[in-house]
């Protein structure tokens, strides 16, 4: 078995540290993950991307070649990556964000983050939707991989994010 | 009693995380004894930075950040003398203002260690993007003749473990020690097992009893401290055994740089280490190091299931050159491709030692092989007689 998953936005959407959560829940299951990043020299706002290989067997080439799933939360980032990306990647977005005629997944994250509260947990809802329609990593993982990477005092939010994010596959 | 390192460290051990090789890599200067870090952030080396500036002061140690990468590896250098084991860590344009202090590291027998994390030059380059242009520069970088240790990991595990010998190498030979990283391995995330701090070999300093010489007398002589005792002198100006300067006389000079060299050369099959996998019959041999070693794996094995022998040799040690390991490679293969992420800077170096048609296989621009990039390649070069070679399962 071996998942590759692409995760595409803006910088300071968590791209990043949702590809971190991913990977080591994974680890978590027992797998090998890698997690690379892509972002350009400025911290917020340019286009990041963050890629995720799970395997059951050791990872040589830690880049991802051809995704199986595309995870974009941003315009510039669907503009950008998408044409990079073949056509059998399952392709998920956030509906408010990101405009495509093709056939995607569409949730919208960010919105159901503000009903939360906190927009800023909308990447924790993605991972929720993520795992539950690729069973890339389990439930159980996942949660105890957001735990480890989040700040005191936001679990009960971020388990809440996580769960809005299952509900919504 | 446990010391505040043992106690904090202790918290990690036989732990798996998810870590960047550059995390890694600075744990394992944490665990190597590592009690002392200057330098300044840059891309894709920060991380080093960030870890040791957050662990020090939790292990009894102290964290420096200097105005610049000279400052920063002067600053190594004295707290070394003063007793710390030290280290810095930078990426090319930091690796080039250090090559100064590096040579006087290399004429002071300072044990110290600098990690590049190599990023996409000449100059600023591409600052975020991954290369191996440095591996040269690490061996001549600094002026007159002189020997170094360069190590190159290939994985997270690696760094930890390839950063705690790099400590115990820089002890056991009085050098500065280069772990050549690179931005695809120093940002690339992936699992490692920590070891037991307990379990962790570290060298420890030797020091001279009050009547030896710091600077001779054996080819890798004992140091003295500051403010231990004793009226020592260190230079980067030639010098005799006691440390004191000596320019004029040409033997004493001869003397000193042939011993510093000496003490590496004659050393260099217990420095070198390499990972061998050798198969019967192979034609071709890949010959790989660093974040391009992954890649060169991957082809190699999928090479093999279409049917096609190749050799694979990684290079741990880069410098000094594990020039045995590729004579035994060069014995056995008519060809040797060398892929790495600059223009041919170690398949130079392999030719020295074959007369067999060397290989480069350069990709510049900060995107590192895919492994169909060096399958092609030993498919299109690896057909010697009968080999199946250009078949895919």
């Amino acid at each position: 078995m071996r998942k590759e998953i692409q995760l595409a936005g803006f910088g300071g959407q968590g791209i990043v540290l949702s590809g971190l959560i991913l990977g080591e829940a994974a680890i978590l299951d027992g797998m090998n993950a890698v997690q690379t990043q892509s972002y350009g020299p400025e911290s917020r706002g340019g286009a990041a991307r963050s890629d995720v290989i799970i395997s059951d067997a050791p990872i040589d080439y830690p880049k991802v070649v051809s995704p199986d799933i595309l995870v974009v939360l941003s315009q510039p980032a669907y503009d950008k990556y998408r044409s990079e990306v073949g056509k059998k990647a399952m392709l998920i977005i956030d509906s408010d964000l990101v405009e495509s005629d093709e056939s995607a997944l569409c949730v919208p994250f960010s919105k159901l983050a503000d009903e939360l509260g906190r927009r800023i947990v909308a990447n924790v809802i993605m991972l929720g939707t993520l795992a539950k329609v690729s069973e890339c990593v389990t439930r159980d993982s996942l949660e105890r991989a957001v735990l480890r990477n989040i700040p005191k005092g936001t679990e009960e939010l971020n388990l809440k994010a996580l769960d809005a994010g299952f509900r919504s596959a | 009693m446990m010391t505040q390192r043992q106690s904090r460290l202790s918290g990690f051990d036989n732990r798996t995380l998810f870590l960047l090789g550059d995390e890694a890599a600075a744990y394992g200067a944490l665990y190597a004894g590592c009690d002392f870090f200057a330098g300044y952030p840059i891309t894709p080396a920060s991380e080093i930075a960030e870890v040791m500036s957050r662990e020090l002061p939790r292990v009894d140690g102290y964290y420096v950040q200097m105005e610049d990468e000279i400052a920063s590896l002067s600053a190594v250098i004295g707290a070394v003398w003063a007793g710390a084991k030290a280290m810095t860590a930078t990426s090319g344009p930091g690796f080039s203002l250090m090559q100064e202090n590096i040579g006087y590291a290399i004429m002071t027998e300072t044990p110290c260690v600098i990690i590049d994390v190599q990023r996409s030059g000449p100059s600023t380059g591409q600052a975020t993007k991954p290369a191996q242009g440095d591996v040269l520069q690490a061996r001549w970088g600094t002026h007159g003749d002189h020997e170094i240790i360069a190590l190159a990991p290939s994985s997270v595990q690696e760094c930890f473990e390839l950063t705690v010998e790099s400590f115990n190498l820089a002890e056991k030979y009085r050098i500065p020690v280069i772990l050549l990283m690179d931005g695809e391995i120093g940002h690339l995330r992936e699992s490692i097992t920590f070891p037991a701090y307990e379990d962790v070999a570290r060298e420890e300093r030797r020091l001279a009893e009050p009547e030896v010489e710091s600077f001779g007398g054996e080819d890798v002589p004992p140091m003295s401290h500051f403010g231990e005792g004793r009226f020592i002198h260190v230079t980067g100006s030639t010098h005799k055994a006691s440390g004191m300067r000596d320019v004029s006389t040409q033997a004493v000079h001869e003397d000193l740089v042939t011993r510093l060299c000496r003490k590496i050369v004659d050393a260099c099959a217990e420095i070198s280490s390499v990972e061998e996998d050798f198969v019967d019959g192979a034609k071709i041999g890949v010959l790989a190091y660093g974040a391009t070693a992954r890649p060169a794996r991957g082809a190699v094995l999928e090479a093999r299931r279409a049917g096609c022998a190749v050799d694979f040799l990684r290079l741990i040690t880069i410098w000094p050159f594990p020039e045995e390991a590729v004579k035994r490679l060069a014995d056995r293969v008519d060809t040797i491709l060398v892929p790495e992420m600059n223009l041919g800077q170690i398949a130079r170096e392999v030719e020295r030692f074959t007369a067999a048609p060397v290989l480069p296989l350069s990709k510049i621009g900060g995107v590192p092989h895919t492994i169909d990039e060096i399958l092609d390649a030993i498919r299109a070069n690896g057909s010697g007689s009968g080999s199946t070679v250009g078949q895919r399962p």
